[in-house]
């Protein structure tokens, strides 16, 4: 073990003129400057859904409200839905991706760094496509409004007879877009994983997070290309006078069904795959211990991509399947509660006698522990079909997934954001600021889902603009949408800690948290080319064996 | 008390419903407790002291042990759940009609329901009308769900669990209402423009009500039977666009598109429960529908004040 | 001058892994099959479902000579890689210039039997469930063949300008895969098309 000084070309920090600043932005292959581009598009994004939710929660503040009217709430929750999973999720987690996969491996990066631009840009023209929906405006008849029919767009809803006008064009063809964009980054990042990774760290010596990325990845390809083939069935439909979901020609409504949620449940899997790869690296930094039992988490994350495939029909226990169907898709959703339980028990393990540090990343974490505990219990409960009859498309339903996205894959977003805002800016965040925003934001969220359950229990189905007075609703939506207001004030601390511990943030050092992995061992922010010199490792926690020469982990793995 | 909660059932499918979702909330309550309490106790017995010597933890990397008994076990819970759903799952969708068992179609249109007797030979719309069922001797009814155009799906919280109405794709369902009374729901299948307001009214009659509403739902009603010559509003309604949507029997009124009025005057709401059906309400309802249900098919007639009241008179004939 | 301390562990080991363009590839064909699988179940899912018009049986006549031409194209790009791999460029364009006949003899055949089903027997995408799945199902096939005639195209392109040489081999060969792909999506396809679905 040695310590060598490399000496590196002095890089030019003077000022560019606009213009040429922006032609790099627009220009760049570099794995870093996508993932920033990519999490900056999906946090612009983020606000405008927000925005979207807020119109909705005020909507249905009290019974007969009037705020908007039907058509502009029912454009709402299909510009919100389409927009939060499409480009807030996945863009903000492949961004993530695509910053971290490389520097975490020892690559300099992507397998295909012009593919990766390809990508970028495919996702990023697909949700500006999406927007552009707004201008066609009512007045020009035919030219569309934002589209109206629902994030999963069911059959006959989107034909041409029930959805005239361009606004179903507009949600079709730009998911077809950024679908491609997404197939794009999934290749790349499974050939970066497998191809690209620094001598020394085998399959079973990787950090979870990219073994993580890389069953994220392979879902994704799994889980997009149906959605585009179905994409393009419906672009047939609609532009060629095809039949396939034209029930008027023996179209089958239920097909699109089952193509959407072919698509629809694996992709809940894309997006906290790698939210729990964020928790895998955060929680054993946090608690200073080792992750527990790596190989378990390894199986169960492929135990879970495997068994995702399996189950996308209990998304439709209600629309008369066979009871042998029935129980089968029961007892594969169910049976996705095992290994997801295995992991957490695997990171309460992993918390167990250690020495927990609550900085704001670990904060976002423990939250996260508990709330996807209870989203996963609420999801056994849908599981079941018979009450699933019951809560399946009411507020219920609604609560759950939200739980999973927001409770789940929110919570530990923010985590990674606080975690690794050190390492790409170069300076540390505000952390009485961080702490600000994870107090509030934990108190808006749980005024929210927690007691959007409640209505749905109450026989409140989703996506209705205003409901009837006297069914015991009101009090519980109006709670709901008090929580809102916490939400969007956590939003707002946390954009402006972002932006005020960018430019006056206390330099952060190489490696503020003294953690193990191979990206704390560059420089903050890295340079462009990542590694002077390509690391080698023995083991999975290189820079723990680097601190520790007395006793380090390769002898026990 | 909530006219629509789920844990108030009152017939079978409702019953068997809430019985598996008790031992279900329990078994999830009972997991959560115990984790929650392990990872409460994690988070406060594991963090960092005040004064810490800055020495880093015992190392644990696993335990093969540990790891094989949070899978068995789960996987204990998920079978008992599995089955338990399993047995549900039969009783409710495989109980095929008993003799007596009354036989409805519902149809799903956009924003409203349309229901059919065949064996009695009646039809109305939006609200259901069944006889209550006893214990001893169930007189269930059984539902085929239809679609007219868009998906919709038919949610009575305390009857039953919803099934969705689906062109090309018909569905079955069953319900044996144990008391009597009205019984609350909507839409519960995004259907388009007026998905909120497309609800739900089931009324459930003892066996003599229910006769008595079959037997006048069989009758003409007093305004078809008048000659047309003397009503004025029958004039309006007649030679205007409504017939091409609504149809009243024994006159030339034939339209199939929107809710068959050969007995409007029955029932309690108008626009699929969006309005109680008053006079003042039938005129708004006609002169500008919008401002009961904005974006409902049903379009502003733009009729002169007499014909409009001509013709809410000619409605208030057809019970 | 700036420094940056390198302190891992620095020994040389053999380190071998997959080639990132064949990963790549591999992870394409993925998708691609995929997305072939939802046409394929939605064609088998409605043969004998169209309310109306030509039915399979009527106007489907299975076109053995092309599917012949484009099966054969798979073993002559093999070849064609082959020499390549060995060196000998001349050799290596025959066979590719062969297999690019090939395929443009496929696509033709594809070509006439739509002219012939939509003048002759008027099946058009609107016309029928039928209609609307046969021209999808292999109308993406038939567009996936034409994006690598063009690829292969290119590459005879890159030939006549002298500009190919032996080092390209790999790449070839990757392009290789997704023909062969290619080839073997027309073996579902007619098997789905010609022989399950009259």
């Amino acid at each position: 073990m040695s310590t060598t000084t490399i000496a590196l070309p002095e890089v030019s920090t003077a000022s560019r003129p606009f213009t040429l600043l922006l032609h790099d932005w627009v220009t760049t292959v570099d794995h870093k400057s996508l993932g920033l581009l990519y999490i900056v598009y999906a946090l612009l994004f983020l606000v405008v859904g927000g925005i979207e939710a807020i119109i909705m929660r005020l909507q249905l503040i009290r019974a007969h409200n009037d705020l908007v009217s039907p058509q502009v709430f029912n454009r709402m929750f299909t510009m919100h839905g389409t927009t939060m999973i499409f480009f807030v999720a996945m863009p903000l987690l492949f961004g993530f991706a695509n910053y971290l996969v490389p520097l975490m491996i020892g690559a300099r990066d992507m397998a295909f760094p012009r593919l990766n631009a390809f990508s970028f840009w495919m996702t990023a023209l697909g949700g500006l496509f999406l927007y552009f929906s707004f201008l066609g405006g009512d007045g020009l008849y035919g030219a569309g409004g934002a589209p109206d029919v629902g994030w999963f767009a069911y059959a006959p809803l989107t034909a041409k007879t029930f959805s005239v006008g361009h606004s179903t064009d507009f949600w079709t063809l730009s998911l077809l877009v950024s679908g491609m964009g997404s197939i794009g980054t999934a290749i790349n990042i499974i050939a970066t994983i497998l191809c690209m990774r620094c001598p020394g760290m085998t399959l079973g010596k990787m950090p979870l997070l990219g073994w993580l990325n890389l069953t994220m990845a392979a879902l994704v390809i799994l889980a997009m290309s149906p959605l585009t083939a179905a994409q393009v069935m419906l672009v047939v439909d609609r532009y060629l006078g095809g039949h396939f979901f034209d029930t008027q020609a023996g179209g089958s409504a239920v097909l699109w069904m089952h193509f959407f949620w072919i698509f629809g449940h694996p992709e809940v899997y894309v997006l906290v795959i790698p939210a729990f790869a964020f928790a895998s690296e955060i929680i054993p930094v946090f608690s200073r211990k080792a992750i527990f039992g790596y190989p378990v988490m390894v199986l169960a994350t492929l135990g879970i991509a495997f068994i995702s495939v399996s189950v996308w029909a209990h998304h439709m226990f209600t629309v008369g399947m066979s009871s042998g169907a029935n129980t089968f898709f029961v007892l594969s959703t169910m049976a996705i509660a095992v290994p997801t339980g295995i992991k957490i028990f695997n990171w309460l393990a992993t918390m167990w006698g250690g020495k927990i540090r609550f900085a704001t990343p670990m904060l976002f974490c423990v939250a996260f522990l508990f709330q996807f505990l209870l989203a996963g219990l609420t999801g056994v409960t849908l599981a079941v079909a018979p009450f699933d009859w019951q809560l399946g498309n009411s507020y219920y339903v609604v609560a759950h997934f939200h739980y999973v996205i927001v409770g789940g894959i929110l919570f530990t977003s923010f985590a990674a954001f606080y975690y690794w805002f050190p390492k790409v800016s170069g300076k540390m965040y505000n952390e009485p600021f961080g702490k600000l925003h994870f107090w509030l934001f934990l108190i808006g969220f749980h005024l929210t889902f927690d007691f959007m359950h409640i209505p749905g229990l109450l026989g409140m189905p989703r996506r209705i603009y205003t409901y009837e007075p006297g069914r015991g609703w009101d009090i519980w939506n109006l709670i709901v949408t008090i929580g809102v207001v916490f939400q969007a004030a956590g939003i707002l601390v946390f954009l402006g800690n972002l932006i005020w511990s960018y430019f006056r943030g206390k330099p952060a050092g190489n490696d503020p948290w003294d953690a193990w992995t191979l990206e704390w061992s560059t420089s903050s922010p890295p340079p462009a080319y990542n590694y002077a010199v390509i690391p080698t490792v023995r083991s999975r926690r290189p820079l723990w064996d680097l601190k520790h020469p007395e006793d380090p982990d390769w002898r026990y793995e | 008390m909530s006219p629509t909660n789920i844990f108030t059932p009152a017939s079978t499918p409702a019953e068997s419903i809430f019985g598996l979702s008790i031992f279900v909330s329990v078994t999830v309550t009972a997991i959560f407790v115990v984790v929650f309490t392990l990872l409460a106790y994690a988070v406060v017995k594991f963090r960092k002291k005040r004064h810490d010597d800055c020495s880093e933890p015992a190392q644990v990397y696993g335990s093969i042990q540990v790891e094989l008994a949070w899978t068995i076990i789960p996987i204990l819970i998920v079978v008992a759940l599995s089955l338990a759903s399993a047995r549900a799952i039969a009783s409710i969708q495989d109980a095929g009609p008993p003799p007596g068992a009354l036989e409805v179609i519902v149809t799903g249109h956009q924003y409203w329901w349309e229901y059919r007797y065949p064996a009695l030979n009646i039809i109305t719309a939006n609200e259901l009308h069944v006889p209550v069922s006893d214990r001893a001797h169930p007189t269930p009814t059984f539902l085929t769900l239809l679609s007219a155009d868009t998906d919709h799906s038919f949610w009575v919280p305390r009857l039953a669990g919803k099934t969705d109405l689906i062109p090309n794709h018909p569905n079955r369902m069953w319900i044996d209402p144990h008391e009597s009374g009205l019984f609350l729901g909507q839409c519960a299948q995004y259907c388009g423009t007026q998905h909120a307001k497309m609800l739900l009214r089931v009324y459930v009659q003892p066996r003599n009500d229910f006769d008595r509403w079959v037997q006048k739902q069989q009758q003409l009603p007093p305004g078809a039977t008048q000659s047309a010559a003397l009503s004025p509003g029958r004039r309006v309604f007649e030679a205007t666009a409504c017939v091409n949507c609504h149809t009243v029997s024994g006159t030339p009124a034939k339209g199939l598109f929107g809710p068959d009025l050969t007995h409007l005057m029955t029932r309690d709401t108008i626009a699929s429960g969006a309005a109680p059906n008053t006079p003042q309400m039938l005129r708004l309802w006609i002169k500008n529908p919008d401002a009961i249900k904005p974006g409902s098919k049903m379009p502003a007639m733009g009729l002169s004040d007499p014909d409009l009241d001509a013709l809410t008179a000619y409605l208030d004939t057809l019970h | 001058m700036s420094t940056v301390s390198v302190g891992l562990h620095q020994r040389s080991l053999d380190w071998r892994l997959p080639s990132r363009g064949r990963v790549g590839m591999w992870c394409l064909i993925g998708a691609e099959t995929a997305i072939f699988t939802i046409f394929v179940v939605a064609y088998l899912f409605y043969i004998g479902k169209s309310v109306s018009g030509p039915q399979p049986k009527d106007v489907l006549h299975a076109p053995i000579f092309y599917s012949i031409c484009l099966l054969a194209s798979s073993l002559t790009i093999h070849i064609a890689v082959r020499k390549l791999v060995t060196g000998n460029i001349a050799a290596f364009a025959r066979w590719w210039l062969l297999t690019i006949i090939l395929g443009g003899t496929f696509l033709y055949g594809t070509a006439r039997e739509w002219v012939h089903l939509i003048f002759d027997e008027g099946l058009t995408v609107s016309t029928n469930l039928f209609g609307t799945t046969y021209y999808s199902l292999v109308g993406l096939h038939a567009f996936h063949v034409t994006m690598g005639l063009l690829a292969l195209s290119v590459v005879a392109v890159f030939y006549f300008a002298a500009k190919l040489r032996h080092e390209h081999a790999e790449r070839l060969e990757i392009l290789s895969m997704y023909w062969h792909f290619v080839d073997a999506v027309w073996v579902v396809v007619f098997t789905v098309v010609y022989v399950a679905g009259v």
